[in-house]
């Protein structure tokens, strides 16, 4: 096996911003789902007030992480790329079984795989637009009509913001599984925690 | 137990001691002393003569009252055009006035309503005594003591709960028949039963909120204020009534949690701060089935049976009951259209007989979520004709002393101008009473729980989407199915890979 090289590609912030919003999407995610009745925990009035409360953080993380994408450039990271997709694909459907290297290696300039990026895109411009702008929608339900939203439906909105809702949870369970994989079950959780994730050196 | 007599007993001596000194007790704020006026000492031969020398001062009080529903009984709706009020309509207690309406007019406010001759125009029929009474010694029923009208006259104030309650929480009846929000408790209610009523807080009577102009007393359930968006009355801007929670209010009147503001534009105040009804210390009537009614004992004589809690539960006169307390409301759309099945209607005696219907639905406006008492029970009604029957009741030839419903059905449709076959039955009916008095303390508001749940309070209202009771089931299954299949896969991936972990 070729030897591991350390390098660092989750800066500070990422890494405050990455586990913060982990923490919350899982809290909003408890929460949520206590207000859409499908289990009795912190009782409806406390659900919905800590709903509400942990959705304003959310947005409020949100608007730091859009501006630091912004202003370092990392928003580049996620333009999609069909490079290497199918090399990618074939590793996890067949070569993990098989022991093949993984086709991709992370450099600081470009840390996601093909795979990764397409599903954090999808994340952030589907799925987190899709649940803020539903849930704000939902939360300014008395408002609509002075916007000039009276025809909307707040079945359909609450419909939208549930269907988010499980696209979130659903990406969360893949996601989560998928850090298992890299060179020991737990070395991906621990870049996102120290910063420093380790390559093969190139053989060269 | 004497340190709670005591207090008791000092204030009671407090009372007397004061009266004593003041002579009587002039209503706080007033600026006439009845018990100084001359014309007032002298003794009354009846009512009308008490009321010629209230007239003597007060000139346009009498034709005042006579505008008024309390003295009319009779009110036509504008929305609806129907001819509602006392005299007309019938409901589900002891059915209409019409024929009975000597008996019925012991809550009349005049003199001498027997029968069709009654003089409506006449000023010194108007009873003022009835209202106005402050001695708690007035009263037209022969069957109690006779008042000294002198003493009542003396004494007169402005009304109180004690008044209005005479009659008000006595209606269908009896003591807390009717209403369920409206009984003998509220005479002199504690905190726990009304917020506003509290004697020992804020005291407030009928009328501080049934604000009166003229004698015309604002609130009515003929045409209730089922929304109100004008916020806070104020003078000059408004009609004046105050019979809205929010004419003192507010629409926006939550402060600490401002969410609850959200509600008001679905929610009438009440469904949330009325979470029962029949809160104080008496049962309301749930239940009146007069099919019943009629069985005699042995002798031949009336029966009446009493539950445990001593509540009248079968009157040959009456039929079967069935009383409640605390009872949690219904709740149903409200805009404040009221239609009734009026004598005449037609009725579908297959299905239970609506007596009135409170129109509105979650897309109407003026519409809001109102929590209801339905009374239920049997009555009768003209099998040929399809329409509710009324009977005779009171009086030699009535169904209370002849327990014969034909021929008291045949004088009770007769005298209220309605034909009848002379076949009858019994139908279903309900009635229902919005509920708006006996407010809890803030503390006693139902919770977000009580609604925002499955199987909740608002299990019945239709038409509005209401998080925790609502949610489409096929995204739920579709949601937690691909939930569970990312798991399964993920899961089975693992797997896999622990199985193939030596290769390579
Ligand atoms: C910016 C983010 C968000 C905002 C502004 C927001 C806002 C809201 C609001 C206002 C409600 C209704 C609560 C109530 O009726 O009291 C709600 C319900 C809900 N939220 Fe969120 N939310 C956000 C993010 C999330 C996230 C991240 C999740 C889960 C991963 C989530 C899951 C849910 C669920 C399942 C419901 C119940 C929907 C229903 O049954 O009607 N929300 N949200």
């Amino acid at each position: 096996m070729a030897d591991l090289k350390p390098i660092y590609v989750f800066k500070r912030f990422e890494r405050f911003w990455h586990w913060s919003q982990a923490a919350l999407i899982m809290f909003m995610a408890l929460t949520g789902f206590e207000v859409h009745g499908t289990y009795m925990l912190f009782g409806f009035e406390q659900a919905s007030s800590l709903h509400t409360t942990a959705a304003w953080a959310l947005i409020g993380l949100w608007l730091f992480a859009i501006f630091w994408h912004l202003t370092t450039g990392e928003w580049k990271q996620y333009i999609p790329t069909t490079e290497n997709m199918m090399g990618v694909m074939r590793y996890y459907s067949i070569g993990i079984f098989t022991g093949a290297p993984h086709p991709f290696k992370p450099t600081q300039l470009n840390k996601h795989n093909p795979m990764q990026r397409v599903a954090y895109l999808l994340f952030k411009v589907v799925m987190a637009p899709m649940i803020w702008i539903s849930g704000l929608l939902y939360l300014y339900y008395n408002a609509w009509a002075d916007w000039g939203l009276g025809e909307l439906d707040l079945s359909v909105i609450a419909l939208i913001h549930t269907a988010a809702a499980f696209m979130l949870l659903i990406f969360l369970v893949g996601h989560v599984y998928l850090t298992t994989t890299g060179h020991t079950l737990f070395s991906q959780i621990k870049a996102m925690i120290t910063g420093w994730d380790e390559v093969e050196e190139d053989p060269q | 137990m004497a340190y709670k007599i005591l207090p008791t007993l000092y204030s009671f001596a407090l009372l007397i001691a004061l009266s004593v000194i003041s002579g009587t007790a002039v209503a706080a704020g007033s600026t006439a002393d009845h018990s100084t006026f001359e014309g007032l000492k002298r003794s009354f031969e009846s009512g009308p003569d008490v009321t010629r020398a209230c007239l003597e001062c007060h000139t346009e009080a009498a034709r005042q009252i006579h505008k008024t529903t309390h003295w009319t009984w009779e009110y036509e709706n504008p929305k609806t055009g129907q001819l509602l009020g006392k005299k007309n309509v019938v409901n589900n207690f002891c059915l209409s006035t019409s024929s009975n309406i000597a008996a019925c007019s012991t809550c009349h406010i005049g003199y001498g309503w027997k029968d069709d001759t009654f003089d409506f125009t006449s000023e010194q029929n108007v009873d003022c005594l009835v209202c106005h009474d402050t001695t708690g010694t007035y009263t037209k029923d022969p069957k109690n003591k006779a008042p000294d009208l002198t003493k009542v006259a003396l004494n007169v104030g402005p009304t109180s709960r004690a008044t209005c309650g005479e009659c008000h929480f006595k209606g269908g009846g009896g003591e807390a028949v009717k209403h369920g929000d409206l009984d003998p408790s509220l005479d002199n209610p504690d905190i726990f039963v009304d917020v506003h009523m509290d004697k020992d807080g804020l005291d407030f009577v009928c009328s501080t909120c049934h604000s009166t102009d003229q004698h015309a007393v604002a609130g009515s359930r003929y045409t209730p204020k089922a929304s109100d968006n004008h916020g806070i009355d104020v003078p000059g801007k408004s009609d004046g009534a105050r019979t809205t929670c929010q004419s003192c209010h507010g629409d926006v009147p939550h402060v600490k949690n401002a969410k609850l503001n959200d509600h008001t534009d679905k929610l009438a105040c009440q469904t949330c701060h009325i979470p029962e009804y029949s809160r104080g210390d008496y049962a309301s009537k749930e239940w009146w089935d007069w099919s019943t009614a009629g069985q005699l004992k042995a002798d031949n004589t009336p029966l009446s049976k009493v539950d445990a809690n001593n509540h009248e539960i079968y009157n040959s006169k009456k039929g079967d009951f069935r009383w409640e307390n605390n009872v949690i409301p219904e709740y149903v759309w409200f805009n404040g259209t009221v239609r009734y099945t009026l004598l005449g209607d037609k009725i579908d005696p297959t299905n239970v007989v609506p007596i009135n219907s409170f129109e509105g639905s979650a897309d109407d406006p003026e519409a809001r979520i109102w929590p209801v008492k339905v009374m239920r029970g049997k009555q009768p009604y003209d099998r040929a004709n399809m329409t509710l029957a009324v009977p005779h009741t009171v009086g030699k030839d009535g169904f209370w002393q002849t327990f014969e419903w034909k021929p008291s059905l045949a004088r009770g449709m007769a005298a209220a101008g309605a034909k009848f076959s002379g076949e009858y039955d019994f139908v279903e009916t309900t009635m229902m009473w919005p509920i708006t008095h006996m407010v809890a303390p803030r503390e006693q508001a139902l919770g977000c729980d009580s609604c925002h749940a499955r199987n909740g309070r608002m299990e019945a209202v239709a038409g509005v989407y209401i998080p925790g009771r609502d949610s489409l089931p096929l995204l739920d299954t579709l949601g937690f199915g691909l939930l569970g299949l990312t798991f399964a896969g993920t899961l089975f991936h693992g797997v896999m890979r622990f199985i193939f972990r030596n290769r390579g």
